[in-house]
């Protein structure tokens, strides 16, 4: 328990904690100071001086984010100097801004016109020379516009703190600083992992996912091609949030009428291939297991997980699960069986994959995953595209009726569903790797171990008296910790699920920016749409991926079984090393 | 790679691998880019993939730092190093225009080399020679006391010497 | 045979570009014609200070000081003072007579009159590069008595007596800082000594390293038995090789001599220091950003607190002084701090370091008491302004300070009362400048240097330095309007309160205090279009007069062809080709062109 102490805001006396910044004490007592370059999930950094306030007694401002209370501390948040100071950074920083706003893309949900209207600013007085740099659109996924940064370094942070990719410096210095990869090289040749999260944390638009949108609307609009559909677990936890929902709403049936009145023929759920997913991969662990393969296996849905591999581990790869993504799968099984079905040519037929995710363009890319020398996903847009999407068509989704998703890809247990949150694959794959293993089926199905935003999370379960031990990271940097554990103690575990974002897919790097005064990636925000695919997961009958009814007739009909020769061609890849420029966590070429 | 270049590269490794035996390796990133500078002249690419590597520092980290101090060049620099004092003393007794100067006798802006690599001419931040000024430094030598014309003399020397 | 003369040359750098080398060969080679190679030792020795009188040789005993010496001297002064006693007497430096208490030795010069030399005492009298030297003036002999008789905290307790304050700038009390670190429990402590000096103007701290640089290294051994660090480091600029060198050099000897390294005098006491380069960048003399640097990063400030002394390099307890701060301490350890308190004024005690420079007679470095008048160092130590022209503002603090016009004169110099007069203490850079001076461009030059040194981290700094400098750009090129001396103090007023570091908080000082003292200037420039001064050469134009004999010497300078006229007559500028580069006027020998 923390002693009390006495502080004063704005002239009124309050008991707060002592040991906290100011920012936090006001947080709580319901005052929002203003802010910018804040994050709670990243060191202070105190650049950017928005969070302002006076202390009686200090010779000047005070940055709120960093300064801690003291007792008797008498703060002013709102006091004219203050006020003037505040508005005139934030001037500063339009002054160097690009100014666009109606034809940018973070219209309406700029962190930085929120805050220039919530200070009032009506005048400009200080123009002058902006910044005017080349924008880099090498990447299919993460584009960089340096003209719209604001340096607030909230990227730069994320990547190295917290992702440990370290693919984002500021470079140069004063009125030049950039923030850029080593070197400015272009983003698809740098060691980015498409992961978004710069884009989740930036408040302006300069990082954005490269957007698909027109295109796709105009595909849409062609009568001669079959447009189907898919769209990730987490989607429908976090799309009602760019509708002005609190997180944590399960969408799914709006998402499927929404999809529909958009114009795609089909719609499908990319829960059916997370419970195929399981088939694939928890069959390759027990023929790992049974047989001696490479162990621990490590799980291969995260894209921008694909990549780091890659690029980081690449002494790795052996334990990598041959299984493609979700999405690649279902995408294969669209063009393929589904086609086969309609009796179409899979050339006629535009797969759409809708993701919280910004490193899946990135994958569906990939020249390893066309099938039958077509590619497989044809377009990718994240949750803010497909929102933007909706709202552009005049599609009210709040108030539409939901509907299901299409045979025969649509179905799907409460495994798939789980599939979105950190620890969701782990728990499917255990569901039926118990009964594939042991014949027996698995009672307890809910593996408290590994739910929750911890940042490595560890379990066991035992298998017909074989002790299996399993480990679960979200993030890239606590993925490079479990990876540093695995590389010395490769015998710690049987079976490692990984996903690239914080929180796993639902805090993917394509989901709905944060609402006015809340934070990106807030935790609270991460475990409630988690929650809702918990909740679906319980609201379902069918809960084990093995007892999907559709997935049990597509291997009746066409895959055979989990492993097979058709399964391999459809639904597994293969792995190689990269070495882009600009290398290097930790010691990364040791195992080379 | 010539020999001399494969020399260069050894002498740095062997000091990284010195600085590897001190505690808070990663600390000594600036010494090794001195070093690096010392070497080569300016800070190569390969060579700071390289310090990235045997250091197991991030290129992005060791991208900030090259760019953020002045003192390390980028690009390949010329012969001599032309720096022009700008401190307060050297400024109020004419700086500016000895600055002047030597961009229009050599053609180039500040950091810029001439098209014959003989000069890359810089400013410099004050270079405690006051009594001096205003001061000029080419390589490790100091000119005091400079006009245009003079400015323009010592340049010549160098010139001259060069042929 | 026993020595005769001992000759001391300045090793300064002014003295160095003067040739002292080459006079030191001439010297060595007509000594050994006269056969006097073993009866005359030579010796060298930091900068002096007086750089406009070097290169300067000092013949012992007598206290003989010869100025500008060249090479073709020596014979002379060889045959005619060492070899037939009777001094050089043209070559002498001369000047009014002033008993000097501490500094006899520099004989009958004004220069250092009233000067007082604490930091600088051994500078231009000890061989920088030779212990034996620092040993003889009682070298480490501080670190001896605190070794022996003192515990660390009777140390700390010493400093506080002593009423030192940081000399780097913001004059934290010194004591202070070292019982904060010494409190913290730790299981290592750094102590760094400061030696990132950056000010354009102010290189007192290089010469102090140059010229004396075991007083820093035991100042600095002190420190780390004080408040029980084991680690010490020199961040010093990579721009200074030679105190690079000096500083190395004396490294190793302290080392040989048992001054460094484990068990030092016997002791149970265990330390060692290390030069870390700075690579270029102003804002690294911040304790913060120094500290990033130190660890391999770039030099950025960070938001304080937590302080260094609790949490510092490699997030330990860390003790960061000055150089001038360090080598004050071995004098306060011998002398005692009550000595040292009887110096200076009420809240500021001791000396203070300046570099003095810009118009002036004497350029170089001072060093004063607190609480002497800033009268007493420009016209009495610096001999004046040159030229016959006016003074018009002295400028202290480089681009953190301000500048100060002549009713401020009569300041006792101390932290408070510059600060009080607008300006600040600072590193100790000293600027004079004359009626010549512009000071809208004065102002312009500093903001251009800090906008230019300026890290990027935080808004007000980054962009709104920027933002001064273009308005004052506007304002020198004629294209002020009304209203920009109020952004102007509005910016300033903003970027002191709100910046995260003391760069940011004192980059506005040049402009508001030129703006407070001096505004009609701004005025001039805004609303007439004019530069008094004849400065702002947008706001200038070159006429020729009377005084015009046809020389032709404008006409073939000129870079645009603005000059027309024939030979022996009179010539016209061209006012609207004139590009208003000055080079006519420079060259012309007959005051023939008005700049107006």
């Amino acid at each position: 328990m923390a002693d009390k102490i006495t502080i004063f805001i704005n002239d009124k006396e309050y008991q707060v904690d002592a040991g906290q910044t100011i920012m936090q004490a006001a947080d709580k007592l319901g005052f929002h100071i203003p802010r910018l370059c804040y994050h709670p999930k990243l060191s202070i950094e105190g650049s950017c001086r928005v969070c302002i306030v006076e202390v009686e007694g200090a010779r000047n401002y005070v940055a709120s984010c960093s300064f801690p209370v003291s007792d008797g501390m008498k703060i002013h948040t709102n006091s004219q100097g203050v006020r003037k100071a505040r508005r005139d950074i934030i001037e500063l920083i339009l002054d160097n801004h690009p100014l666009d706003c109606h034809t940018c893309e973070r219209d309406g949900n700029c962190e930085l016109q929120r805050l220039a209207a919530s200070v009032g600013i009506r005048a400009r007085h200080f123009e002058g020379e902006k910044k005017c740099y080349d924008k880099d659109l090498s990447s299919d996924a993460v584009i960089r516009d340096p003209n719209k940064c604001i340096l607030c370094g909230r990227c730069v942070r994320m990547c190295s703190e917290v992702q440990e990719v370290h693919n984002l410096t500021q470079a140069h210095r004063g009125f030049s600083t950039v923030v850029m990869p080593a070197y400015n090289m272009p983003m698809d040749n740098s060691v980015c992992t498409n992961c978004g999260q710069c884009i989740n944390v930036c408040p302006t638009a300069a990082f954005l996912e490269k957007n698909y949108t027109q295109e796709l609307f105009e595909k849409l609009n062609d009568p001669d091609i079959i447009k189907v559909a898919q769209f990730a677990p987490s989607v429908r936890a976090a799309i009602g949030e760019a509708f002005g929902l609190a997180p944590g709403r399960n969408m799914e049936g709006e998402l499927v009428a929404a999809l529909r009145k958009l114009g795609f023929d089909y719609v499908f759920d990319t829960q059916f291939a997370a419970d195929l997913t399981i088939m694939e991969e928890g069959s390759e662990f027990l023929e790992r297991v049974q047989n001696g393969g490479k162990l621990p296996m490590i799980t291969s849905c995260s894209s921008a997980w694909m990549k780091c591999v890659e690029q980081f581990y690449p002494d790795l790869l052996d334990n990598i699960s041959t299984c493609k993504s979700p999405m690649s799968m279902q995408s294969a099984l669209t063009k393929s069986y589904f086609a086969q079905k309609l009796g179409v040519d899979p050339e006629k037929i535009l797969s759409v994959a809708v993701m919280c995710c910004t490193a899946k363009k990135y994958e569906a890319a990939r020249p390893e995953l066309e099938v039958d020398g077509l590619r497989s996903t044809d377009i990718v847009i994240t949750t803010r595209e497909a929102a933007w999407m909706i709202k552009s068509a005049g599609i009210d989704l709040l108030n539409i009726t939901p509907e299901e998703p299409d045979h025969p890809l649509g179905e799907s247990s409460g495994a798939g569903a789980i599939f979105g949150t950190t620890g969701g694959v782990m728990e499917a794959a255990i569901r039926t790797a118990y009964e594939l293993y042991t014949g027996e089926t698995l009672v307890d199905i809910e593996v408290e171990a590994i739910r929750g935003l911890k940042g490595i999370k560890e379990g066991k379960i035992v298998m017909d008296g074989q002790e299996i031990r399993v480990a679960v990271a979200h993030g890239l940097g606590n993925t490079n910790q479990l990876m540093e554990t695995i590389r010395k103690e490769p015998d710690k575990y049987h079976f490692v699920e990984i996903m690239g974002c914080p929180g796993g897919c639902v805090g993917g790097g394509g989901q709905p920016y944060a609402q006015a005064n809340t934070i990106p990636l807030d935790e609270e925000a991460l475990q409630q749409r988690a929650q809702a695919l918990y909740d679906l997961d319980r609201g379902k009958t069918i809960r084990r991926s093995h007892d999907n009814p559709d997935v049990q007739k597509l291997y009746k009909e066409f895959l055979q079984s989990p492993l097979s020769p058709v399964s391999h061609k459809y639904l597994h890849t293969h792995y190689q090393a990269k070495t882009p420029k600009g290398i290097v966590p930790k010691e990364t070429k040791t195992g080379v | 790679m010539t020999q001399i270049a494969q020399d260069k590269l050894q002498e740095l490794y062997d000091f990284i691998e010195d600085v590897k035996q001190k505690d808070y390796t990663e600390s000594y990133l600036i010494a090794v880019l001195h070093k690096v500078q010392e070497l080569f002249g300016y800070l190569p690419q390969d060579v700071m993939d390289d310090v990235a590597e045997r250091m197991g520092i991030p290129t992005a980290h060791i991208w900030g730092v090259a760019t953020f101090y002045h003192y390390f060049n980028l690009k390949p620099v010329g012969k001599h190093m032309v720096s022009v004092c700008m401190g307060t003393a050297c400024y109020v007794k004419g700086a500016d225009k000895v600055l002047e100067t030597l961009k229009k006798e050599l053609g180039v802006a500040v950091g810029e080399t001439t098209e014959d690599k003989l000069f890359t001419l810089q400013e410099a931040r004050c270079l405690g020679a006051c009594g001096l000024a205003p001061v000029i430094m080419i390589d490790d030598k100091m000119y005091g006391e400079l006009d245009g014309k003079g400015t323009i003399d010592v340049i010549n020397q160098y010139r001259k010497a060069a042929k | 045979m026993k020595e005769k003369f001992k000759l001391t040359l300045c090793d300064g750098p002014s003295c160095i570009h003067n040739q002292s080398k080459e006079i030191r060969a001439a010297l060595e080679a007509e000594l050994s014609q006269h056969g006097l190679a073993d009866q005359v030792s030579i010796h060298l020795s930091g900068c002096l200070g007086m750089c406009k009188q070097g290169p300067i040789l000092i013949v012992n005993p007598g206290f003989t000081m010869y100025g500008k010496v060249e090479v073709a001297d020596i014979p002379n002064i060889v045959k005619s003072h060492l070899v037939e006693g009777s001094p050089v007497a043209e070559k002498v430096i001369r000047e009014d007579h002033l008993y000097n208490r501490f500094f006899r030795i520099f004989g009958d010069v004004d220069f250092f009159g009233k000067q007082m030399r604490i930091t600088l005492r051994n500078c231009g009298i000890i061989d920088p590069e030779n212990i034996d030297d620092y040993l003889s003036v009682r070298g480490y002999e501080a670190l001896a008595k605190v070794l022996t008789d003192m515990k660390p905290e009777d140390v700390v307790a010493e400093v506080k007596k002593a009423g030192l304050r940081g000399r780097g700038g913001a004059g934290f009390p010194t004591g202070l800082k070292w019982e904060f670190t010494a409190n913290q429990e730790s299981d290592e402590k750094y102590v760094i000594c400061n030696a990132d000096e950056g000010d354009p103007g102010a290189f007192m701290d290089r010469s102090a390293i140059e010229g004396d640089p075991h007083t820093v290294l035991e100042g600095i051994i002190i420190g780390g038995y004080a408040i029980g660090a084991s680690k010490g480091i020199v961040y010093i600029r990579a721009e200074y090789p030679l105190a690079i060198e000096r500083l190395e050099k004396a490294i190793a000897a302290a080392k040989e001599h048992g001054f460094l390294g484990d068990n030092i005098l016997g002791s149970d006491f265990s330390f060692d220091i290390e030069i870390r380069l700075g690579a270029g960048a102003f804002v690294c003399g911040e304790e913060t950003a120094l500290i990033h640097s130190i660890e391999g990063s770039r030099g950025m400030p960070r938001p304080r607190p937590p302080y260094p002394s609790v949490s510092g390099l490699f997030g330990k307890p860390t003790l960061i002084n000055n150089v001038e701060s360090w080598a004050n301490i071995p004098v306060i350890v011998l002398d005692g701090g009550d000595w040292f308190s009887t110096i200076g004024t009420e809240t500021s005690k001791g000396t203070k370091v300046f570099a003095l420079a810009g118009m002036v007679h004497n350029t170089g470095l001072v060093e004063v008491p607190m609480g002497t008048t800033l009268r007493e160092i420009v016209y009495d130590i610096g001999g004046g302004i040159p030229n016959d022209k006016a003074f018009k503002a002295i400028q202290t603090g480089g681009p953190s300070g301000g500048c100060l016009p002549a009713e401020y004169l009569d300041t006792e110099i101390d932290y408070e009362s510059l600060a009080k007069a607008g300006s600040i203490m600072g590193s100790g850079g000293m600027i004079v400048i004359d009626e010549d001076a512009c000071m809208v461009g004065l102002a312009k030059f500093f903001i251009e240097f800090t906008q230019d040194e300026s890290c990027g981290k935080c808004t007000p700094c980054r962009e709104g330095t920027k933002r001064m400098l273009e308005i004052l750009t506007r304002i020198t090129e004629g294209k002020g309007k009304e209203g920009d001396i109020e952004k102007l103090e509005r910016l300033g007023h903003m970027i002191k309160n709100a910046s995260l570091c003391g760069l940011g908080q004192s980059a506005p000082n040049p402009v508001l205090s030129t703006i407070k003292n001096f505004r009609e200037e701004y005025e001039e420039h805004i609303r007439d279009k004019k530069c008094s001064a004849g400065q702002c050469s947008a706001l200038l134009s070159y006429v020729v007069n009377d005084n015009c004999v046809g020389c032709g010497a404008c006409k073939r300078i000129c870079p645009v062809n603005a000059v027309e006229g024939t030979r022996k007559e009179k010539h016209v500028i061209d006012q609207d080709k004139c590009i208003r580069c000055g080079q006519c006027y420079d060259v012309c020998k007959f005051d023939a062109i008005t700049k107006a």
